[in-house]
């Protein structure tokens, strides 16, 4: 597969970094000429894979969060989001909408439905105490 | 920093710019401190300057519900720009009682 331009970033889980890794997505889409609408989409679901790792997959610590992103000849982008944090047991159930482990800390448990109905597809692995990965794709259509 | 306003027993707060997890728990407590001086009727939130938000303001918007619901008030959302009805519509909080 022949992928028409690619990027790889990864930054501290500061949760300031949250508005950087949107604007970077943001500019990093632009050369497929997306609609307003397929930009706020793809900001809003890499906002929600990257706070999940900041809040969840390394809590009170700070870890790397890294991003890969690709951009394919057919305009889909391909974003993995990925921490070395601690894990999620049960993936099935992490992604069943209002499920959270945080509660406590207002968290809605809504951070995949937001994914999945905002991208095409979502594919999440994960290994407890490794970390976890959530790959985020769509096609950019563009039609205004 | 957060702009709001009380008349006739309602509290109305201007929330503006991007609101997502790093911004949230500023938000909150500015807005929990005026809820419990205040003790309004009545929470509106505005959101015609907020240009993004993920699930870190379902959270915030259901957090206030419950606070207000507390002192016995009632939450209400409004001017949500179009670009975020999406996200609104999905959470579902209108079915849970916050008004619109
Ligand atoms: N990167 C991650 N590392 C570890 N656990 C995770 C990770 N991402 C998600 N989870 C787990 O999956 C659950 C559901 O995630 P989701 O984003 O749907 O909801 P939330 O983050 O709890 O709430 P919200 O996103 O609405 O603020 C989390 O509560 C957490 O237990
Ligand atoms: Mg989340």
């Amino acid at each position: 597969m022949n992928y028409l331009n690619e990027m790889h970033i990864k930054f501290p889980g500061k949760s300031v970094n949250e508005a950087f890794a949107r604007s970077v997505i943001s500019a990093f889409v632009l050369e497929l000429d997306p609609t307003i609408a397929e930009l706020a989409d793809i900001k809003t679901a890499v906002s929600e894979a990257v706070t999940n790792c900041i809040v969840h997959g390394y809590r009170r610590e700070i870890g790397m969060v890294y991003i890969d992103a690709k951009i394919t000849e057919d305009k889909r982008v391909i974003i993995k989001i990925r921490d070395k944090g601690i894990g999620i047991e049960d993936i099935k159930k992490a992604m069943q909408p209002l499920f959270t482990t945080a509660e406590e800390e207002e968290r809605a448990g809504l951070g995949f439905a937001v994914m999945q109905s905002f991208m095409d597809k979502v594919k999440v692995s994960s290994t407890v105490g490794k970390g976890t990965s959530v790959t985020l794709e769509k096609l950019i259509v563009s039609v205004r | 920093m957060i702009k709001t306003d009380y008349k006739n027993n309602i509290l109305t707060v201007y929330l503006s710019g991007e609101i997502d997890h790093n911004r949230a728990a500023d938000i909150r407590a500015s807005i929990d401190s005026r809820i419990n001086s205040i003790r309004p009727k009545r929470l509106e939130l505005d959101f015609s300057k907020v240009s993004f938000m993920d699930s870190s303001g379902i959270g915030l918007i259901m957090g206030r519900y419950r606070a207000v619901g507390l002192i016995g008030g009632d939450l209400k959302i409004k001017n949500i720009p179009e670009n975020l009805s999406r996200i609104i519509e999905l959470s579902g909080v209108t079915s849970l009682g916050v008004l619109r």
